[in-house]
């Protein structure tokens, strides 16, 4: 079974901060006069993926996965809680963080505008900004963990999450086999982007990385 | 950390950095980094050139009231990106201008959730 969640919101429209609309007409012009490729562009950004934003998500999750306090709390107000780790500059508005459990695997679209947990998650994917993951992660959540060789038992719901204007989701994973008594640091190196979006697992403790 | 970002690190001492290379506080940062190496790579400006432009557009910033905390580098990037292109005849402010409207008029009309793409009527 699949559940698609819609939190849309009729009159939602996109915004765009004055500075991203400078980068944005920047990028425009130089592309259409053909001094850059897009293409190229992502390549370069795509390089710096982890080095964008705070990049706090994997202590988040560590932390929820050692402290059963702080799991609660997150997954009660994921805004509030997170913020108590007091170095967490802006984590959006309202983050939602999702639990994966043996039942239910969650998995979060959306993503084309500022919805997405960058602060968290560092950059979205490029895969993730377009428009045939957006479409196909509604119809065929499966299909598309199948494409990212996460395949999932039959009995396993899976949700997908689409983030709004003013909501955002975190995908806390279950904590991996073999971590007992793991630090939270241990644990962190664990956490991928990816199992955060719910296109993937933690890594498995000792495997190679 | 590819060549090209290494030259410019080299090149710019300034630019933010952890031990393996450039590190962005938001995503439009490294959006204008990324643009900044390319418009090098293709020869429109030297990194010596850059960081005279640079210089003076932080000058500018700070004779402003920027607090000058590092927080604000790449605003000041962009504006050299800005700066740049227009001293090189790529475009012009005015352009520029028009551009960043009709982006900000598609933004307003597209759904959440649905691509920001500009169409002709948004320069309208």
């Amino acid at each position: 079974m699949t559940d698609h969640d819609h939190h849309h919101h009729e009159h939602d429209h996109s915004e765009l901060s004055e500075t991203e609309l400078r980068v944005r007409a920047l990028e425009t012009i130089l592309t259409e006069k053909g001094y850059v490729d897009p293409p190229a562009l992502d390549a370069i950004i795509q390089a710096y993926e982890t080095k964008i934003g705070p990049h706090n998500g994997a202590r988040v999750v560590a932390k929820a996965w050692s402290d059963p306090a702080f799991k609660r709390a997150l997954l009660e107000d994921g805004t509030k809680a997170v913020g108590t780790l007091g170095h967490v500059s802006r984590v959006g508005d309202h983050l939602v963080v999702v639990e994966n459990t043996p039942q239910r695997h969650n998995m979060v679209v959306c993503t084309l505008c500022s919805c997405y947990p960058w602060e968290m998650l560092g950059l979205p994917p490029v895969w993730y900004k377009a428009a045939p993951y957006r479409s196909r992660a509604v119809k065929d959540p499966r299909g598309v963990l199948a494409d990212f060789d996460v395949s999932l038992p039959n009995e396993t719901e899976i949700r997908v999450w689409d983030s709004t204007a003013e909501t955002r989701f975190l995908v806390l994973p279950m904590r991996p086999a073999g971590t007992e008594g793991w630090s939270e640091q241990q644990l962190a190196e664990l956490v991928t982007r990816d199992s955060m979006i719910g296109t993937g697992f933690p890594k498995i403790p000792g495997a190679p990385s | 950390m590819d060549t090209a970002a290494a030259r410019a690190t080299s090149a710019l001492p300034d630019i933010p950095c952890d031990a393996e290379g450039p590190v962005f506080r938001e995503p439009w940062e490294a959006q204008a980094f990324a643009m900044a190496l390319a418009l090098h790579e293709r020869g429109l400006f030297t990194w010596s050139e850059w960081a005279a432009t640079l210089a003076s557009e932080i000058k500018q910033a700070q004779a402003a009231g920027d607090p000058d905390t590092g927080e604000t580098y790449y605003r000041h990037w962009l504006a050299t990106l800005e700066r740049l292109i227009a001293e090189k005849g790529v475009t012009t402010s005015e352009t520029l201008h028009r551009y960043r409207a009709a982006w900000d008029h598609a933004a307003d009309r597209t759904p959440h959730g649905t691509p920001i793409v500009l169409r002709p009527e948004d320069f309208d």
